[in-house]
């Protein structure tokens, strides 16, 4: 178990990665971690592109995590995983969403969306632990596409465990409690199903 | 007990445990939520101004009358209050009184990033800055207690990293305040700021900021942690945090006062280490006064002086200048991408203010904009708005452009809650000094930008109680002007009529578009996508000239032209019409039902 756990969490606006982001810092908490968290407000909300810092750790001072030092990348969406590459130390876990939200960059002619194999060269130059998970897929055939973070986090909790990454006090209990806190009560049962089925897509 | 909590919310809960009376603000990030959290607690009193000048004002009477008062803002807030907070400097008050400046380093939702503590200096004023939630909170009885002590405001210095990071606090118990109001002091020689008054507080407040850097020797948040003594780093708010992470082996000298400076500590400190560097984020402001002591000291030639720092910043900076050894560096992945597209924000499926800047940008008018979400009306491909500098800025720089002989009819944009903030006085002007300035006030009747805050327009206070609504067109009519329409915002074809005209008209005319935010529940339960009929469609591509996120291009391409067609993203589309009213092929259909979103 490494000292301090710094995860970086990316996606556009809308996505829901501050609601992932807040599970994520108090699972911490709740695991005994000290936590810090931060996340971008403001004009970025409006479409724009999103990361949210969350770091685990014994003692934690600084909120953000330097570019080059991230351990865990969880991205909600793959130009988003692209723009936040090189904020990964070497051998570090990603997690990518395999979700295209086009900016209007793309759509008005000005840009192109890099395509799946410039995606998955360039995370392969990086690490060889990069996961991909069509988190939007499984929320849907759950029947609400706005569950596909809680899918992530169902994912990222798996893949914690099998790498260690974690200390034993992060159970799925712990991380589904956190959740059931933050979503009104009527939605429990299908975050659950949504923790769940993001847990089985990547467990092999 | 302890819980997780940012900034802002931690700030919240240190006004309640210190019992504020009184709490004025102006939405801006990222203060906003502070006063969002502040009216959750039981039995306060908290409001939204209609600009930070009031806010303050409102703060100042609450402790001129004996009761704490508590003024919130984003660091540009303090420009527009600077008059009252510089004479609440001279007169002090009867109770404490605290100003909360929320600064916005690397500038991720403001117009600038100047350094609020020049402010403190500026007005003789002492300022405090937290380092995390739990000082955050803390600060606030703390910054209370000096006000009252020292008979001062008190400048509460937040940044966005502070804001905006969340961190473990252990929460108090509410602090029982003496809450008995006192009758209003009859005392003109304090607040009576005549010349022949003011006169007399000038020194006043001299001495007392003599004392309070006397006091400052020994303020525990002005503490040394003693490492090695080959580098001693001077540090405050979150740098302090860079610092610890980046340099543990360091000596550190954290000011939570960061002024007036504690000239003994720091000149002790100095000397107990043999090279003392300064780590702020922004100005070397603890790094001038620092020299101006006589210390040899480096911060800027180090450090940058523009936007936000991070570990990395920090560590980086420090290598190069040999404070850490080369090994220390990061290296970054070495992976070549190119230039990725941008995701720069932009106006929502659906918002209200599109179809107007659609027709703007068809007009070919100059365009003088503000601050709000319609800011990103400049934004390819409608690219309607040629300036924009600050709230309330757009209407005032139409008219002297036009007084200056500008050859086009100038538009001045503005929302409902700028207007309300510092539009009024500008278009008074136009009135008065009669330019033919066109000033589209959008209603979208809420503040939209920071997330939705009640403002003079919307009926509703903070504290959620119904509220007289100000009328904008009744407003508009009893300043003068003869001219004024108002219009739905969805409606393409009346607005460029209205606009048509009254671009040549000479004289000041008003344009009100009023239509809710799409993002307002109200809204949001009438939203239902709309589709494109393909083989309708031809490719045209003036749809994607609105510049609208829910319009994609299609896979399938228009045989004659070989241009693709359209296609509308359901899960983005709000149903708004506008592309449908903009389609000269009919070939995106319009709502079937008005209700049909809200049977949803």
């Amino acid at each position: 178990m490494n000292e301090i756990l710094n995860f970086l969490l990316c996606g556009v606006g809308g996505q829901g990665t501050i609601l992932a982001s807040d599970v994520l810092v108090n699972v911490g908490l709740a695991a005994g971690y000290h936590a810090k968290q931060a996340e971008v407000h403001g004009m970025s909300q409006r479409g724009g592109s999103v990361t949210s810092h969350v770091r685990w750790g014994k003692t934690i001072h600084s909120p953000l995590i330097g570019a080059g030092e991230v351990d865990v990348l969880l991205a909600f969406e793959k130009l988003e995983a692209l723009r936040n590459i090189h904020s990964m130390r070497p051998e570090g876990l990603a997690l990518i969403n395999d979700h295209t939200i086009l900016p209007l960059t793309v759509i008005s002619g000005d840009g192109i969306y890099p395509s799946d194999e410039i995606l998955r060269d360039a995370f392969s130059r990086v690490s060889s632990h990069v996961e991909f998970i069509g988190g939007e897929e499984i929320a849907g055939s759950l029947g609400n596409l706005r569950v596909a973070n809680v899918v992530l986090l169902g994912a990222l909790s798996s893949l914690l465990e099998r790498s260690s990454l974690s200390s034993s006090k992060c159970t799925p209990e712990t991380w589904l409690k956190v959740i059931a806190e933050r979503v009104p009560s009527k939605l429990i049962d299908l975050n659950r199903s949504a923790f769940q089925a993001g847990r089985d897509a990547v467990g092999k | 007990m302890i819980k997780l909590l940012s900034g802002n919310e931690a700030v919240a809960r240190g006004m309640w445990e210190a019992g504020v009376s009184v709490a004025s603000a102006y939405p801006g990030t990222p203060s906003t939520e502070i006063l969002e959290n502040y009216a959750h607690y039981p039995n306060v009193y908290a409001e939204w101004a209609p600009n930070e000048k009031v806010a303050v004002d409102v703060a100042v009477g609450a402790a001129y009358a004996g009761r704490r008062g508590m003024a919130v803002m984003k660091h540009v807030g303090l420009n527009v209050a600077a008059d009252s907070f510089m004479y609440s400097s001279m007169t002090g008050m009867e109770a404490g009184l605290v100003i909360v400046t929320a600064d916005d380093p690397a500038m991720h939702s403001s117009q600038n990033e100047q350094d609020n503590r020049t402010f403190a200096k500026f007005g003789r004023v002492p300022c405090l800055e937290p380092s995390d939630s739990q000082e955050a909170k803390d600060m606030v009885r703390t910054a209370f207690e000096l006000s009252e002590q020292f008979d001062t405001p008190v400048l509460l210095r937040l940044t966005t990293r502070i804001c905006h990071s969340a961190s473990p606090v252990e929460l108090g118990e509410q602090y029982t305040h003496t809450s008995d109001p006192k009758p209003f002091p009859r005392n003109p020689a304090k607040y009576v700021m005549v010349p022949g008054n003011a006169v007399k507080r000038h020194p006043v407040i001299e001495q007392r900021m003599r004392d309070i850097a006397a006091f400052a020797e020994s303020f525990p948040y002005n503490r040394i942690e003693s490492g090695d003594h080959s580098l001693g780093i001077i540090t405050c708010g979150i740098a302090y945090q860079y610092a610890r992470e980046v340099i543990p082996e360091a000596s550190i000298l954290r000011l939570g006062l960061t002024w007036p400076l504690p000239v003994k500590m720091i000149s002790a400190f100095a000397h107990s280490v043999e090279r003392v560097i300064v780590i702020e984020e922004l100005d070397g402001f603890i790094e001038e006064a620092v020299r101006l002591i006589g210390i040899k000291v480096e911060g800027k030639s180090i450090f940058p002086i523009t936007g936000e720092f991070d570990p990395r910043v920090v560590r980086e900076s420090a290598v190069q200048a040999g404070l850490l050894p080369a090994a220390a560096s990061v290296t970054l992945p070495e992976v070549e991408l190119g230039k990725l597209p941008g995701r720069p924000p932009v106006l929502c499926p659906g918002c209200p203010h599109r179809p107007t800047f659609y027709i703007l940008n068809k007009l070919k008018v100059p365009v003088n904009g503000d601050i709000g979400c319609y800011t990103l009306g400049f934004i390819p491909p409608l690219k309607a708005i040629q300036s924009c500098g600050c709230m309330g800025a757009g209407i005032g720089v139409a008219h002297g452009a036009a007084k200056a002989g500008s050859p086009e009819h100038h538009v001045a944009v503005i929302g409902d809650s700028t207007f309300f903030h510092s539009g009024i006085p500008a278009l008074i002007n136009v009135v008065y000094n009669h330019s033919p300035v066109t000033t589209v006030i959008l209603d979208n009747r809420t503040t939209g930008m920071t997330g939705h805050q009640e403002n003079p327009g919307t009926g509703f206070t903070l504290l959620r109680q119904e509220a007289v609504r100000i009328a904008l067109q009744p407003l508009v009519t009893a300043l003068g002007v003869r001219h004024v329409q108002t219009v739905p915002g969805h409606d393409v074809a009346a607005i460029e009529k209205v606009l048509k005209k009254y671009i040549k008209l000479e004289e000041p005319t008003v344009l009100i578009v009023e239509d809710p935010c799409a993002l307002l529940p109200e809204a949001r339960r009438r939203w239902i996508p709309l589709e494109v009929l393909a083989d309708k469609c031809n490719g045209c591509t003036l749809c994607f000239r609105i510049g609208c996120p829910a319009i994609l291009k299609s896979e399938e391409m228009d045989v004659k032209s070989q241009r693709p067609k359209a296609l509308i993203s359901t899960d983005q589309c709000t149903g708004c019409e506008l592309c449908a009213q903009v389609c000269p092929r009919e070939a995106i259909t319009f709502r079937q039902d008005e209700r049909a979103g809200e049977l949803a």
